[in-house]
């Protein structure tokens, strides 16, 4: 078990910049997430901290010991691969053991041990079969069993649950939680999905073209986004962004656009020019009684809340309201927002502009 | 519907393919089955015209390739003992006595030892210098890949008189050595390109996997590699020892004594006293045998390892 430590972290592949200048730090028992579209450096990040790829510049601690430049076998990390990576030639039995022999464990205890994972992942009736003809579930089970034999320090895994229909990836998500929160080893997690992020993480750091652009809890980020990337990629559907010209001040507690004054929390920064009111869908309220309004253009019924898509003079609003309001398509209707869940955005830089609320998110990360 | 798939053929189909492939393998195996034939004709029989298919089966072929014969006068026939074997019989018979062995035996030897030689050389350098082409950033790697190649672009025996001049001064020629050494040479392209292509398709997780559970890189190519690239190393080695086995012309180029090879050799046994065909025959038979059953040994691997990875699970 161990705490991992990254420290401006960079990959340069040839002339091409992979992941830049990455820093984030992974507390001792975590379950730890790292999200981002694909491309975005997630892999390389990944193989950095488990000694695969060398990293070009930075360091990695893991517990306390830095590690950078320390082969793969030498930093008691297991990996689980995307593709599983069994063994071919060997049967679930000798996959299971492989990392143990390479300690040169007595063989009765090594019997002992993998028999004891088997129990855990329930694989038990398969272990003298021949990895080939196993099926998804059980080939990451045994990939699993691999992993955890050996008792590491960390965990790192490369979407794991990639290559399974979307059906068993919920159960294998929830299996594999499970097994964490049963054993508390330190986990580092690779999806491009930001749902499975949100539901398995303790903590996210979310990556964009290789750079960090947030890291923290999953309901921070979801709340108080760093960057107009992550307020867009987190959350379904995505963040509302209302574009505007126009200006904020320091102090500011409202800001007005098309005629419209919409209270904000209290700004802690100054800026002008184009910027972005962003604002989750559950805070947007329909109220006939606003003067700021939009044509709805269509509603998307989920049982016991709606979507519904309008458009404003600053863009398309996506609202999530209960099912019982009357949104029909055609109708122009008044809209308001919850105004401590406002998060403002310069456009240009793409990144949130400091206020009250978000100052305890964005101050740490 | 009634019996008709996609996939499965149908009874007819089934008997025209195997119709079609046994009158290829009888046509193909005729020539084969001639010399096994031969083999054991008299060599009266093995020259008679029309030629004959049923005949007494003899070993004489056999013990004429292995033995040097002296003739001997009828009175002295009479002199000696009766002979205590069969193979002294069958000899005594023509009126001759064995003098003793042929230089089959040790041409043979030859024959396994440059060929087996150089085929382990092959795979071995070729193994290693592939899985550094597949797996390592070397420097010029394409070209120095051309150039391993183009050593192939060349029939290996234009070089012959370099070569021969150049054994000569460094005393390879007619040596196990320097037959080994140049069988290696010229087998080597086609194994390290070939490797290349077996450990290319291995995915790169298998080693990383190893690595990361605990084990050199050393390890991880030895226990995880090689093991996969089983499929690729038989067929090559097959490639290799066949070329190897039955290559002529720099056998008798630059191999006279010592390290002469059987391909060489089998041809001068008719020289020896009148058109001995039956001994040519069975030399030829004996050659053909270490290469069937290695070919048989490795055939699993063959069957699959032969359409290069195209259907490799
Ligand atoms: N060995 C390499 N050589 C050159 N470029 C590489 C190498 N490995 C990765 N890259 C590049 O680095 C970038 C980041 O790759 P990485 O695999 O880390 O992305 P990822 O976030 O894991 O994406 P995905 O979700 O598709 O797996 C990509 O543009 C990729 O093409
Ligand atoms: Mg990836």
């Amino acid at each position: 078990m161990a705490q991992i430590i990254i420290k401006n972290l960079r990959k340069d592949f040839g002339d091409f910049t992979a992941v830049k200048s990455s820093s984030f730090t992974i507390e001792d028992g975590e379950f730890f997430m790292l999200l981002g579209p694909s491309g975005c450096g997630k892999t390389t990040t990944l193989r950095m901290i488990a000694g695969l790829e060398m990293p070009t510049a930075g360091e990695v601690f893991i517990d306390g010991e830095e590690v950078s430049q320390k082969r793969a076998s030498e930093r008691d990390i297991a990996f689980v691969f995307q593709m599983f990576a069994l063994y071919p030639h060997l049967n679930v039995q000798q996959n299971i053991s492989y990392p143990l022999k390479s300690q040169g464990m007595p063989k009765a205890q090594i019997k002992v041990k993998v028999a004891e994972v088997a129990k855990i992942l329930g694989i038990e009736h398969i272990l003298n079969k021949p990895v080939g003809g196993l099926s998804g579930g059980d080939r990451q089970r045994v990939a699993l069993g691999r992993a955890i034999v050996r008792e590491p320090k960390a965990f790192m895994m490369d979407e794991p649950l990639g290559a399974l229909d979307a059906e068993f990836r919920e159960h294998m998500s929830q299996e594999l939680r499970t097994l964490h929160d049963q054993m508390g080893a330190t986990t580092v997690y690779v999806t491009h999905d930001q749902l499975e992020a949100m539901q398995m993480g303790d903590k996210i750091v979310v990556m964009n073209h290789g750079s960090v652009e947030q890291f923290g809890v999953p309901q921070d980020i979801y709340d108080w986004p760093a960057t107009m990337f992550v307020a867009n990629f987190i959350g379904s559907p995505s963040m509302n962004f209302l574009h505007f010209e126009g200006t904020v001040a320091t102090g500011d507690t409202s800001i007005s656009f098309d005629g419209q004054s919409f209270d904000i929390p209290a700004q802690l920064s100054t800026a002008s020019g184009k910027l972005v009111m962003g604002v989750r869908p559950e805070h947007v309220v329909l109220q006939d009684d606003s003067a700021y309004r939009g044509e709805v253009t269509a509603t998307e019924y989920l049982g016991t809340t709606q979507i519904v898509t309008l458009d404003t003079p600053n863009g398309i609003l996506k609202a999530r309201t209960p099912a019982t309001q009357v949104a029909n398509v055609g109708d122009t209707i008044g809209l308001d927002f919850n105004p401590r869940t406002i998060t403002l955005f310069d456009e240009t830089t793409g990144e949130a502009l400091l206020s009250k609320a978000n100052k305890g998110v964005l101050d740490h990360g | 519907m009634s019996g008709f798939s996609v996939t499965e053929p149908s009874k007819r189909q089934k008997w025209i393919a195997g119709i079609l492939v046994i009158t290829y393998a009888v046509v193909t195996l005729m020539p084969l089955l001639w010399i096994i034939a031969t083999g054991f004709k008299s060599p009266e029989d093995s020259i008679s015209y029309p030629p004959k298919v049923i005949f007494q089966p003899t070993l004489e072929g056999y013990v004429n390739l292995f033995t040097t014969q002296t003739r001997i006068t009828p009175n002295m026939k009479d002199t000696l003992a009766e002979p205590d074997s069969w193979y002294e019989q069958i000899v005594r018979d023509k009126n001759m006595v064995i003098a003793g062995p042929s230089r089959y035996g040790q041409r043979f030897l030859n024959s396994v030892i440059i060929g087996f030689g150089s085929t382990f050389l092959s795979i071995f350098l070729g193994t290693l210098a592939a899985y550094a082409f597949s797996r390592f950033k070397v420097p010029i790697k394409d070209d120095l890949l051309f150039f391993i190649l183009s050593t192939r672009m060349m029939p290996p025996i234009a070089v012959a008189i370099p070569i021969f001049l150049m054994y000569r001064q460094l005393g390879l020629s007619d040596t196990h050595l320097g037959m080994i050494l140049l069988y290696t040479a010229v087998n080597l392209s086609l194994s390290v390109w070939l490797l290349k292509g077996f450990i290319d398709e291995i995915p790169l997780e298998y080693e990383e996997a190893a690595l990361i559970d605990g084990y050199t890189r050393f390890q991880a190519f030895y226990k995880v590699v090689l093991p996969q690239a089983a499929t690729g190393i038989a067929s090559t080695a097959i490639f290799c020892l066949i070329f190897a086995w039955n290559e002529y012309a720099f056998a008798v180029l630059l191999t006279s004594g010592e390290a002469q090879t059987a391909p060489p050799f089998i041809p001068t046994i008719i020289g020896v006293g009148g058109q001995d065909w039956p001994a040519v025959a069975a030399g030829a038979t004996i050659f053909l045998i270490p290469v069937m059953i290695f070919t048989i040994f490795l055939r699993k691997h063959l069957l699959r390892g032969i359409t290069f990875g195209a259907v490799r699970k």
